[in-house]
């Protein structure tokens, strides 16, 4: 038997608040009828963050009613089975086509390479602002690159107390080479200073960029 | 004497309309054109601003709501608090105030006399003057303030002017609302003193520590969250990237989200944030307290990095809970990245 919360006519949290009680208390199911989306939704919020299932149905006076349970491992085989069945009907009835690739096939590494602390020429202070949020935006795209190469003005962007730091990190943790020049570390005095990734030499340089199926310069 | 007051429902600004249900209905307005407006109603800032001279403006708002605490005179402080916010957030200094009561005929007029006396001695504190008010009979009990002050109109602190690499710095701990509504459920843990110590305390220092500084942007964050006056904020040029473990809060906000005291002015924030906000590595906590309506909340400057640090470490000596929460960027493909966890 489903325990029923009557929240209608309550502000929030009062109608959280009581299903969340009645949970503690009995258990799933529970029913709770809210006269208002808004609690609806803090309801259903609540329900998904301690792994309950919520269905809603309107009732004629206009109000909601949630049927709160468990999700049964039966209902997720169920489900699980239904999709499984859907995808292999829809492989079975699929036209048999000739496989023509619309786009060429991705030759090569994509190496990024940051010459300089500024990105663009006109105002500094707007071009370190501009590169601290491209070094973060590499972070965002599905297709982070393989490698990205810091030198002159760039080596700047890989020391201590950088602020790209922490993105260049993230990067390197999803598995782009982050390579800083050693030359240009030393001219700037800061051959101690790496916080991320290797330092490199020019030939390294020249190689990944002529290897490179695609060079990126900011 | 009638102490214990039961008016306390659901009050302070989780009271607030929506943001998309009232900008629907403002656009249908018509907009003013006196030329002396510096700032009406085309960008959604604090408060208006009208130039009188070359050195001077008038800055002027209103603000009031139910109380979200059950003692009158607290209640009277943080609605005065709040009201006065709005000045400060423009960089204006308050100079005269009204009140604004509603209060039902058949109760105990001390309690009105406490809740006026409170607001009162937050307008003394702010150094202006309680020079009337209007008064309604009403089945609930509202209360605030009509705020007139000046400012010189070149140095305006509106909110949608931030530069980009701007850092970001909120003076008040986030998770007022949370906390107000965990209290009134009858949590038994409580950060209600550390609340009302936050709700009380005037932007006024927070605002003047400021005026030796080149602020770019400033806003208070009240109603909407963190997430919805920071989204007022952000012109189409810009977005805002936040590290969730810096915010300042209260201390047991985490607690109080986990426990789902979730009020509907946090769910419309949700709602109105959606598809403009991105929360990386972050978790239920971190977004109820970036949706948590706030009473009397802190003022959000943007200022750029090298000044920053400095006005932050003024804040820290002022004995304030604030914090540099994050920075502007150049705009991504969302308006607001909260990152981690509280």
């Amino acid at each position: 038997m489903a325990t029923i919360v009557d929240a209608r006519g309550k502000a929030c949290p009062q109608p959280v608040i009581e299903t969340k009680k009645a949970l503690k208390e009995n258990g799933a199911p529970v029913i709770v009828l809210v006269d208002n989306d808004i609690a609806r939704q803090n309801i259903e919020k609540m329900a998904a963050q301690i792994n309950l299932s919520v269905q809603v149905d309107k009732t004629d006076d206009g109000a909601f009613r949630l049927l709160i349970q468990q999700v049964s491992s039966e209902v997720l085989g169920a489900v699980l089975n239904d999709a499984g069945e859907a995808i292999s009907d829809m492989l079975d009835n699929m036209p048999a086509v000739d496989c023509v690739p619309c786009m060429p096939a991705n030759v090569g590494k994509t190496v990024v390479v940051l010459s300089s602390n500024c990105m663009g020429t006109g105002d500094d202070t707007l071009g370190a602002a501009l590169m601290k949020g491209f070094v973060y935006a590499l972070t965002q795209l599905d297709n982070a690159p393989d490698t990205v190469l810091l030198y002159n003005g760039g080596a700047k962007l890989s020391v201590e107390g950088a602020e790209t730091v922490q993105d260049l990190k993230i990067l390197e943790e999803n598995g782009t080479e982050i390579l800083t020049c050693g030359t240009c570390l030393n001219h700037y005095g800061l051959a101690d200073k790496l916080a991320v990734g290797e330092v490199t030499n020019m030939y390294t340089i020249a190689e990944k960029m002529s290897e490179a199926g695609k060079v990126v310069r900011p | 004497m009638q102490e214990e007051i039961k008016f306390c429902r659901g009050g302070g600004c989780t009271a607030k309309l929506g943001s998309a249900v009232l900008s629907r209905i403002l656009e249908k307005l018509p907009k003013p054109t006196d030329d002396n407006l510096l700032i009406g109603t085309e960008a959604s800032d604090d408060a208006a601003v009208y130039k009188l001279t070359d050195e001077l403006a008038m800055v002027q708002t209103v603000d009031f709501f139910p109380p979200m605490v059950d003692d009158p005179y607290i209640f009277g402080q943080i609605a005065a608090a709040n009201a006065l916010s709005d000045v400060y957030a423009m960089g204006g200094k308050p100079v005269t105030a009204l009140n604004l009561v509603c209060f039902p005929e058949n109760w105990d007029m001390n309690i009105l006399g406490k809740i006026l006396q409170g607001g009162q001695q937050k307008v003394i504190e702010a150094g202006a003057s309680l020079v009337g008010g209007h008064s309604i009979a009403d089945s609930e009990v509202k209360y605030g303030l009509s705020v007139t002050g000046l400012i010189n109109p070149n140095k305006v602190r509106a909110n949608n002017t931030a530069h980009v690499g701007d850092k970001l710095i909120l003076t008040k701990p986030l998770g007022v609302g949370l906390t107000c509504t965990a209290a009134r459920a009858g949590e038994q843990k409580s950060s209600l003193d550390e609340a009302i110590k936050s709700m009380t305390t005037l932007n006024k220092y927070a605002a003047e520590a400021a005026d030796e500084f080149e602020i770019h942007a400033c806003t208070d964050v009240t109603g909407f969250g963190l997430a919805g006056h920071l989204h007022e904020m952000l012109r189409a040029d810009l977005s805002a990237r936040i590290y969730a473990e810096r915010l300042p809060k209260i201390t047991n906000a985490r607690y109080f989200a986990e426990e789902f005291y979730l009020t509907a002015a946090a769910q419309r924030n949700r709602n109105a944030a959606d598809g403009k906000i991105k929360f990386i590595k972050s978790d239920f906590a971190t977004e109820e307290l970036v949706f948590d309506p706030q009473t009397s909340g802190g003022l959000l400057f943007a200022l750029s990095a090298s000044e920053a640090d400095l006005l932050q470490q003024k804040f820290i000596n002022l004995g304030l809970n604030s914090a540099i929460i994050g920075e502007i960027m150049p705009r991504m493909d969302v308006e607001i990245i909260i990152e981690g966890k509280i």
